[in-house]
């Protein structure tokens, strides 16, 4: 399934909507739209990976450098992931020592002062 | 010998092509449907680091997967990258994998092969018999023959 990218706002955060298979072909999409929104000055956006059938290291590249570019900017970043699968794939990598990562929307939304991580 | 071999052009937009073809000739082998996942992520991560080698090092070259389901489920995916391309190889720790000083390449890289060593039980990586090129070979049970 080709990537798909929607944002919506939620409790002034910008929730990031990815779809479809993540890898070395589409994950130049994905970094170009985490781009735009911080050069736009969102600071608090919320990758929610609920829709993603498919992560490979190049992704997790993009979404390192997204969280990268917005700590510089002040700003914050955070996963939404509830699939085994891929918590899988940040348990081996050890990226999940990296991001806050949420079950829900709702979790990542409500974290307003940046300070839970569960 | 090889039960399906394919050779792609060094491009990112057909590494899905060979994850596809590598699931299907492993659901033929008789992989256990609960590894399909992993081997899906697998061949994907040695084809993305054959593609991203070759394009470093200018090399219009194939990348070549074999896959052969003789007693097992092996895949060996190819590339025809200098040698010394493929020090350096490690895991990298979590503080390291937010430092501002790692680039985004050598994240990839790390991120990729701390995939493939998580997911693949049985995995080789050394150079090609002929010429420069690295070969890295992942090994799965199937269930039947």
């Amino acid at each position: 399934m080709e990537l798909s990218l929607a944002t919506r706002t939620v409790a002034e955060h910008t929730v990031l909507e990815v779809g479809g298979e993540v890898d070395v072909y589409t994950a130049p999409r994905l970094r170009e739209r985490l781009v735009e929104l911080v050069d736009s000055g969102v600071r608090n956006v919320v990758v929610d990976l609920g829709g993603v059938e498919f992560l490979d290291s190049t992704g997790l590249g993009v979404l390192v450098g997204a969280m990268k570019r917005l700590r510089v900017a002040n700003g914050r970043f955070s996963l939404v992931c509830s699939k085994e699968a891929l918590l899988k794939i940040f348990r081996i990598t050890a990226l999940d020592q990296v991001f806050p990562i949420f079950p829900t929307i709702e979790a990542a939304t409500r974290d307003s002062d940046g300070s839970a991580n569960s | 010998m090889a039960t399906v071999r394919l050779s792609f052009s060094p491009a990112p937009v057909h590494v899905r092509t060979a994850r596809l073809v590598g699931v299907a000739v492993a659901r033929r082998a008789g992989v256990a449907e609960e590894l399909l996942d992993e081997v899906r992520l697998a061949i994907g991560e040695a084809c993305t680091r054959a593609v991203a080698l070759h394009n470093q090092y200018g090399l219009p070259d194939l990348v070549t997967v074999e896959m052969s389901d003789s007693d097992s489920y092996s895949v060996r995916v190819i590339d025809h990258a200098p040698i010394e391309a493929s020090v350096g190889l490690t895991k990298l720790p979590p503080d390291e994998l937010a430092d501002e000083s790692l680039t985004d390449e050598a994240l990839t890289t790390g991120v990729g092969f701390a995939l493939l060593a998580g997911f693949v039980d049985d995995l080789q990586v050394r150079p090609v018999e002929d010429g420069p090129g690295t070969e890295v070979r992942m090994v799965w049970p199937v269930q039947r023959r």
